[in-house]
């Protein structure tokens, strides 16, 4: 590493191009946002500059509040519906025979890779009214209803009614499940995978069951990979925007939503910004929180 | 006299497989966990793909494989553009955000200054705001610098983010970089520029190919960014796709998000290639 | 060679065979009995199969082929927490996340004992280890030897019939390592169960067992006592393991009642106490400190050979003197150094006679 004054030339001109462009680009653009986090709204939805605390009140009141609270419960359950289908996932990979384990990274990752907004409409293709989802429930049906005809209960079911998949919290839920599995899988994985197996042995060894062997032994060990795994999921889900947007129905809107209906039907910016701030706050709160626990495990690990 | 002396002299073979204790995977249970965990992951994206090459408006029973759809989307001009308007952007976008970010990563790799650690955060926040925050902070940055919403707004926007993406990975490939290489050279009487581009560079190769890669693949996938700076005329392929979708679920669709898919896999399995290759090269 | 006693043995292995994939052979058809209340090593360098072995006798490795019992029960199959053995880890395995007191307690909480007996016998448990005292501290707060003897007591406390210990002293320092083996013998005997220790440091294993099985590439080369072991080697490999020996070629050439005739390469024609059956190309092993150095010539029934002094080794209480001989042959003497001042009465470049007694002479078939 040099010290950048000796050469100053070389590191104004390694460092200057994508810094101007970041501070121009990025910070400049939040730093308006800021600003018009503490403006008023005009009349046309233009935003007047003021020193008000009003937004940031407004987004606490008991309207938005209830939002607030629902993209939390909706990020929260995700979240727990993360840990429970990722853990197993990050346990099958982590124990299975060496050669098979980056395939079986790789196959979790590949639908990572694919876009965002065609993920969630795969789903939409599952869960409409017309989908397959329902499709299949029709075809159950048909085929009990001809059991039951054979029997002489002929019209004991009924017509088939499709169920309501989409357009709700569930639909949502299922769609956030989806596109960030991959974020509880992969922290669980690590940790699962530094993990020294000797200890899980001693357990067994001394008498422990499988279970008790899990519970008493392997998740205290791997709790740092569960709190990222479980900080990043949440946060995440907490701030997407097109998953619910495109999934969910009046009863499922999230904290993305709203801002992008502030900033567009409601053309009321200094709200929108007040409820953004919010959100970043939220997500640096979470970051800064994942990365001591990360400096924390990492250092008890030099000590031992 | 033992417990086994009323056997014969015969070696004992084990016919059904013991398992273990801790071999896990092997167990059925977890096999079909993880089968289970794995259909979840691919069955809608497989049903989508499969179903651009149905011969069906309905898109729900199988009615014979065609390519009329794929025909259909080549042929929609909404399309067209928007995939063209992507491809311009996704270029632009990663030249300029490559180049941008390969110098900072090796700024950052080589310099060391007071309030570092600030910078390197800093850099790194694009990544971690969410991204609805930075569209609509980029919509009122343009609006207010009365610059009219466009391909251009979208490029600048894309670049934005771009870079950080970059600087990681190449500055990850740094990190493996044996600074007495240059150091050697330097002792032989070449100048920095010649250290850079006969040394430095080619080590580094692999890694800004892949985060160019990375950088292309980010361009053209990003829907929220892009749906808040861009304007009437500039419409990319993952937006179009989007006002098709509110609009229905029909095959010309699916046919459109399976070339997005397809282009999307190929390029980060390319970046993902050319990153394992790098590695056989020059190790510290 | 000699059964320890006439009651059956605590462990019975037969024809085990444990193979890895379509070739690695592990352990390649071993049996073997170890008596209740032995100190029994497993000893041989890595790769050996020892460490596979031990495994299987805890249930951590399942065999390919093979039976295993302990306590006179089939074991095959059956799961780690249901045998009656415990093991002590390499790496102790003690859990951070738990007091001393809670690691040592662990294998009584998770089968059910009472919080109040648990109490009881942690400190018993932690005053067999001299450990009193420690109960609350931490592991990364313990140093290496403090940690092993937490692993030590943890398993102890199970009363297991069987303690296995893998590679003990490999983590320690050789101060520490010299206390251990010491610390480990006593407390073997204090406790009256049976021990079986796996390492490939053939000192430890001399120092410590009552009997050890050495092994290489999967098979038992030779089960004997220590004593068995170092001075009647049944093969190469043993002789060569365990302890330093000089090693000759030599033709067999007829038998003289109970002696074998065999020439020897610039020693002549011998006549060596072996009752064994041996045939033309063999070889023969002296061990280094059954050698002396003399200025002169033997007389009597000692052998004698010319060679030069090449180097010297100095150990503080012995030296060692390689010498090179007129054929080629080079030999290693180990002198003791009895008297202050005697290590300088052999410098190099020195020519000298090296002298033995032939009964002191291996006769190594294979």
């Amino acid at each position: 590493m040099e010290e950048w004054r000796k050469n100053k030339k070389s590191f104004a001109v390694f460092m200057i191009p994508a810094t101007a462009w970041l501070v121009l680009f990025f910070t400049i653009p939040i730093g308006i946002l800021w600003i018009y986090s503490f403006g008023e709204r005009g009349p046309q939805g233009q935003t007047y500059l003021a020193f008000s605390f009003a937004n940031y009140a407004r987004a606490v009141e008991w309207i938005h509040l209830g939002i607030l609270w629902k993209s939390m419960w909706m990020a929260g359950v995700t979240t727990v519906v993360c840990i429970l289908l990722g853990f197993p996932l990050a346990l099958g990979i982590a124990f299975a025979p060496q050669k098979y384990k980056n395939p079986l990274l790789l196959l979790i990752i590949i639908p990572f890779w694919t876009n965002l907004l065609i993920r969630t409409y795969a789903w939409i293709a599952v869960l409409r009214s017309k989908g397959f989802l329902n499709f299949g429930l029709e075809w159950l049906h048909d085929k009990m209803d001809y059991a039951l005809t054979t029997v002489g209960l002929g019209s004991a079911l009924g017509a088939f009614e499709p169920v309501q998949f989409l357009y709700n919290q569930q639909a949502v839920i299922v769609g956030l499940v989806y596109v960030y599995l991959p974020f509880m899988i992969l922290p669980l994985y690590a940790s699962l995978e530094k993990l020294d197996k000797r200890y899980l042995e001693a357990s067994l060894d001394l008498g422990a069951g499988h279970w008790r062997t899990l519970f008493s032994v392997t998740v205290p060990l791997i709790s740092p990979g569960i709190a990222s795994g479980v900080i990043l999921t949440f946060i995440l889900a907490l701030g997407s925007y097109l998953t619910p947007n495109l999934l969910g129905g009046t009863d499922s809107m999230m904290i993305g939503n709203l801002i992008a209906h502030e900033f567009m039907a409601a053309r009321d910016w200094p709200f929108g910004s007040a409820l953004s701030f919010l959100l970043m706050y939220g997500a640096f709160l979470a970051i800064w929180l994942k990365s001591t626990i990360e400096t924390r495990a990492a250092a008890q690990r030099e000590r031992s | 006299m033992t417990i086994f002396s009323h056997l014969s002299a015969t070696p004992v073979k084990y016919r059904r497989r013991l398992i273990n204790p801790l071999d896990y995977t092997r167990r059925l249970w977890l096999q079909l966990t993880v089968g289970f965990g794995l259909l979840f992951l691919y069955a809608p994206l497989v049903a989508l793909v499969a179903f651009s090459f149905n011969d069906s408006k309905r898109n729900i029973v199988w009615q014979g494989f065609t390519f009329k759809y794929y025909a259909k989307a080549f042929n929609n001009s909404g399309l067209h553009d928007a995939f063209m308007n992507s491809m311009i952007i996704a270029s632009i976008s990663t030249v300029v955000s490559t180049v941008l970010g390969t110098l900072l990563a090796i700024g950052l790799a080589r310099y060391k200054f007071k309030g570092k650690a600030l910078y390197d955060g800093w850099v790194h926040l694009p990544v971690v705001i969410p991204e609805i925050c930075l569209g609509v902070a980029m919509l009122a940055f343009f609006v207010w610098a009365n610059i009219p919403l466009g391909l251009t707004t979208i490029t600048i926007s894309h670049i934005a983010f771009s870079i950080p993406f970059v600087a990681v990975i190449v500055r990850s490939r740094m990190a493996g970089f044996d600074r007495s290489y240059e150091e050697a050279a330097i002792d032989l009487g070449a100048t920095p520029w010649k250290i850079f581009w006969d040394i430095t560079f080619p080590y580094l190769t692999p890694g800004i190919v892949a985060a160019a890669l990375l950088a292309f693949t980010l361009s053209i996938d990003d829907f929220v960014i892009t749906f808040f700076t861009s304007g009437p005329g500039s419409t990319t392929f993952p937006i179009k796709i989007y006002s098709m979708v509110r609009f229905s679920v029909t095959p010309e669709v699916n046919a459109a998000s399976t070339i997005l898919i397809a282009l999307t896999v190929i390029l980060t399995v390319a970046a993902m290639l050319v990153q394992g290759r790098g590695e056989k090269g020059m190790k510290k | 060679m000699t059964n320890q006693n006439k009651k059956p043995p605590i462990i019975e292995v037969r024809n085990l065979i444990k193979r890895f994939g379509e070739t690695a052979i592990a352990v390649n058809d071993v049996s073997l009995d170890i008596y209740e209340g032995e100190f029994f090593a497993l000893l041989g360098p890595s790769g050996c199969g020892k460490t596979t072995l031990l495994r299987m006798l805890a249930g951590f490795e399942n065999p390919s082929e093979g039976l295993i019992s302990i306590g006179g029960k089939d074991m095959v199959g059956v799961d780690p927490s249901l045998r009656p053995v415990n093991m002590v880890f390499q790496s102790y395995a003690v859990f951070p996340h738990m007091t001393v007191a809670q690691n040592v307690g662990y294998g009584l909480k998770v089968t059910g004992v009472a919080p109040r007996e648990i109490d009881l016998r942690v400190t018993e448990a932690l005053e067999l280890v001299k450990l009193e005292g420690y109960g609350t501290r931490l592991p990364n707060q313990l140093s290496g030897g403090q940690q092993q003897r937490v692993a030590l007591a943890r398993a102890l406390i199970k009363r297991p019939k069987v303690l296995l210990l893998d590679e003990p002293l490999s983590a320690l320092d050789a101060k520490l390592r010299e206390q251990m083996q010491l610390e480990l013998v006593r407390l073997q005997k204090s406790v009256g169960i049976t021990f079986v220790i796996v390492t490939h440091d053939q000192d430890e294993a001399l120092s410590m067992a009552d009997r050890i099985a050495v092994m290489s590439k999967g098979r038992v080369e030779q089960l004997a006592t220590p004593a068995e072991l170092y001075e009647y080697p049944s093969n190469r490999f043993v002789a060569d393991f365990i302890g330093k020996t000089n090693i000759f070629s030599a033709t067999v050439v007829g038998r003289d009642g109970k002696s074998l005739l065999v020439d020897v390469p610039q020693l002549g024609r011998m006549a060596l106490p072996f009752e064994g059956d041996a045939q033309g190309e063999i070889s023969l092993a002296i061990r280094p400190e059954k050698l002396r150095l003399e200025a002169h010539v033997a007389s009597g029934d000692k052998v004698s050979v010319k060679g030069k002094v090449q180097q010297l080794a100095y150990y503080g209480g012995e030296s060692h003197v390689h010498l090179d001989c007129a054929s080629g042959m080079s030999l290693s003497v180990t002198r003791p150094n009895g008297h202050r001042g005697s290590y300088q009465d052999v410098i190099v470049g020195e020519e000298a006679f090296i002298c033995w007694d032939s009964a002191d002479m291996l006769v190594l078939t294979h």
